[in-house]
C-alpha cells in the first residue's frame, strides 16, 4: 500500500481516537490507559512476523525479544484493565 | 512470504481481518465511556487483538513455530504474573512498565526489518520510518523504565539539574536525529548498502535515544508523574503506528494511532489540571516556593484535633465530602476510608468523594484505588461538579492531599501554583485535614488552608487515622 494511503489511515485514526477518548470520564482514566496500553501491544503482529520469518539470525533474535516484550504488554495490559474494571462494577453493593 | 496455513488466500483477506480487529478496538474504546459497559469493551478489544495476531500467524509462513510459541508463552506468562500479583497501589509503575515494553518491541521490530531488508535494498520510505520508530520506541522504553523505577522508589532524584541536563538532552537528541539522517541518506544515495555499513547507524540512533529518554524522565518526579505516564502511553502508541509504516501494516497504523491520540488527550487534560504547559513539565522546574513564610503563616493559627472530636463532627453532619490525595495511596488507606464512608452512609449522612484530576501519580489513580475498596463510582465526583457543593457541605475530610486544596492557587498570583484549578474545600462549614505533618506538598509552598479558622488538623498516617475514626465511630453507635 502506498505511503499516502497509510498517512490517510493515520490521520483519520487520530481524529477518531480524539473523538472517542474525549468522552471518557475521569473515573475510568486508569483502566482506559492500561487498556489503550494493551492495544499499543499491536506491535506484537510485527514482532511475530520478524520472529517467525526472519531471514537472518539477528532478525530472528530481535524478533523473539520483541515478541516477548509485546506479549507482556498485551496480556498484562488487558488483564490489569479487566481486574480494575471489575472492581468498578462491584462498587456500590 | 505468504505461505502460512491460510497463505493461499489473497492479501485482501488479511486486510479484512485487520479491519475487523480495528473495529473491535474502536468499539472497545467506545465502551470505555461508561463503567457499566467498560468491562465488555475491554473484552471486545482483547478479542480484536487475538484475531489480528491469529490472522497474522496463519497467513504468513512461520519458519520456526516452536520458537515463536515459546516466546509467546514466556511473554504471556510474565504479563499474566505481573497483572495478577500487582497491588492497586503499585499500579502506576506497572502501567508505566507496560508502556515501555510496547515501545521497546517497536524499536526491535523496526531494527529487525532493516536487517532483513538489506538484501532487497533499503528504500527511503523504509529507512525514514524505521528511524522515527526507533527513536520514539527507544525513548518510550527507557523513559518508562526510569518512570517505573521512580514510582517504585528504586530511582532517586536526578543528580544533573537545570541547564546542564537540558544541554545534554539536546545533545543526545541531536545525536539520535543525526544517526537517523545518516541512515536515510546512506541508503537513499548509496543505493544498496551492505549490512555492515548501515547497521551501526541504527544502533547508534537507539543508544542516543536511550540516553535522551533517561535524561528526559530522570528530573521529573512526584506530582508531575501523571503527565509523564500519559505521555509515555501516547508514545508507545505512536511507536507502534510508525512501525506500521515500516512494515506497511494497516493494523499497526490504526491501533497505534488510536492509542497515540488517547494518551495525548490524557496528557493535555493532566497539564490543564495543573495549569502548566507540557514543555514546562518536561523541561522546566517549578518556581521556588517561599519557604521562609511558612512558619509565619502557621504560627499560632493551627488547630489540632483528635479522632474523637472528628467523630463528633462527622456524627452531627448531614453532608460530608472526602478529598483523597497521594498520601492515601502511600498509606494504602483506601479500605479504611471506604469503611468510614459506609458507616456514615448507614447513619444517613450524604457522603461523596471530591477527586482532583492529578491527585496521585497517574490519571484516575484515586478512582482506581477507591474502586478497589468497593466505593460506588457514582460517589466519585470530578472537580467541576463537586466545587459548587462545598458551600452546602458540613464537613470536608482531606486525607493525604495538599497542593490540590491550596487556596493560594486562586488568591495569590505570585504563587507557583497560581491558576491551577483546586478543590475549594474552604467553602465548607468545617474542614479536617489529615496529614502526617505540616510539611509542604510537591510544589514546596505552604498551604494557608491549614491555618484557617474552620480548619482542624488531624495529624497522623492516613490509614491509622482513618482506622481510628472508624473505631471511634463504632464505639458511639
Amino acid at each position: 500500500m502506498s505511503l499516502v494511503t497509510n498517512l490517510t489511515l493515520f490521520v483519520l485514526a487520530a481524529f477518531l481516537g480524539y473523538e472517542i477518548i474525549t468522552k471518557i470520564p475521569t473515573n475510568l482514566h486508569t483502566p482506559l490507559m492500561s487498556g489503550a496500553n494493551a492495544i499499543s501491544g499491536i506491535t506484537l503482529i510485527g514482532s511475530v512476523l520478524v520472529a517467525g520469518s526472519g531471514e537472518t539470525t539477528l532478525a530472528t533474535v530481535l524478533g523473539v525479544l520483541a515478541v516477548v516484550m509485546a506479549t507482556i504488554n498485551v496480556v498484562g495490559g488487558y488483564l490489569v484493565s479487566h481486574f480494575m474494571l471489575s472492581q468498578f462494577n462491584r462498587g456500590g453493593r | 512470504m505468504a505461505d502460512g496455513v491460510l497463505g493461499h488466500l489473497p492479501p485482501s483477506a488479511l486486510e479484512l481481518a485487520y479491519l475487523v480487529a480495528a473495529i473491535f478496538f474502536v468499539q472497545g474504546l467506545r465502551d470505555m465511556t461508561h463503567p457499566r459497559t467498560a468491562t465488555r469493551g475491554n473484552l471486545i478489544s482483547s478479542g480484536g487483538m487475538f484475531l489480528a495476531v491469529l490472522a497474522t500467524v496463519l497467513y504468513f509462513e512461520i519458519l520456526s513455530p516452536a520458537l515463536l510459541a515459546a516466546s509467546l508463552l514466556v511473554g504471556g506468562a510474565v504479563g499474566a504474573w505481573l497483572a495478577v500479583s500487582v497491588e492497586t497501589t503499585e499500579m502506576p509503575q506497572l502501567v508505566g512498565l507496560f508502556n515501555g515494553f510496547g515501545g521497546g518491541a517497536s524499536t526491535l521490530v523496526a531494527g529487525a526489518e532493516l536487517v532483513d531488508a538489506t538484501e532487497a535494498g533499503l528504500g527511503l520510505e523504509l529507512t525514514t520510518t524505521a528511524a522515527i520508530a526507533g527513536i520514539v520506541g527507544t525513548v518510550t522504553f527507557f523513559g518508562s523504565l526510569v518512570a517505573a523505577g521512580k514510582l517504585h522508589g528504586l530511582v532517586g532524584d536526578s543528580p544533573i539539574q537545570g541547564r546542564t541536563n537540558q544541554a545534554l538532552q539536546a545533545l543526545f537528541f541531536a545525536g539520535a536525529v543525526l544517526a537517523g539522517l545518516f541512515l536515510i541518506v546512506q541508503s537513499g544515495f548509496l543505493g544498496e548498502a551492505p549490512l555492515a555499513e548501515w547497521l551501526p547507524a541504527y544502533w547508534l540512533l537507539v543508544a542516543a535515544a536511550a540516553i535522551f529518554g533517561i535524561l528526559l524522565v530522570y528530573p521529573i518526579g512526584g506530582a508531575d508523574m501523571p503527565v509523564v505516564i500519559a505521555l509515555l502511553n501516547s508514545m508507545s502508541g505512536l511507536a507502534a503506528a510508525t512501525t506500521g509504516f515500516v512494515l506497511d501494516n494497516t493494523a499497526l497504523i490504526v491501533a497505534g494511532t488510536l492509542v497515540g491520540a488517547a494518551g495525548l488527550i490524557l496528557t493535555f487534560i493532566m497539564c490543564e489540571s495543573m495549569n502548566r504547559a507540557l514543555s514546562s513539565v518536561l523541561f522546566g522546574s517549578m518556581a521556588e516556593g517561599d519557604s521562609e513564610d511558612m512558619e509565619d503563616i502557621y504560627e499560632g493559627s493551627i488547630t489540632e484535633t483528635s479522632p474523637e472530636e472528628v467523630e463528633m463532627m462527622l456524627d452531627a453532619a448531614e453532608r460530608v465530602v472526602i478529598v483523597p490525595g497521594y498520601g492515601m495511596a502511600v498509606a494504602q488507606a483506601q479500605h479504611a476510608v471506604a469503611e468510614l464512608a459506609d458507616l456514615l452512609e448507614d447513619n444517613g449522612v450524604d457522603v461523596e468523594f471530591g477527586i482532583h484530576p492529578v491527585a496521585g501519580r497517574m490519571p484516575g489513580h484515586m478512582n482506581a484505588l477507591l474502586a478497589e475498596a468497593d466505593v460506588d463510582y457514582e460517589k466519585m465526583r470530578e472537580l467541576e461538579s463537586v466545587n459548587p457543593t462545598f458551600s452546602q457541605t458540613d464537613v470536608v475530610l482531606v486525607t493525604g492531599a495538599n497542593d490540590v486544596v491550596n487556596p493560594s492557587a486562586n488568591e495569590d498570583e505570585g504563587s507557583p501554583i497560581a491558576g491551577m484549578p483546586v478543590l475549594e474545600v474552604w467553602e465548607a462549614r468545617s474542614v479536617i485535614v489529615n496529614k502526617r505533618s505540616l510539611s509542604p506538598g510537591f510544589s514546596g509552598i505552604p498551604n494557608p488552608l491549614f491555618a484557617n479558622d474552620n480548619t482542624s488538623m488531624l495529624f497522623g498516617d492516613a490509614k491509622q487515622s482513618m482506622q481510628d475514626l472508624v473505631d471511634a465511630y463504632n464505639e458511639n453507635h
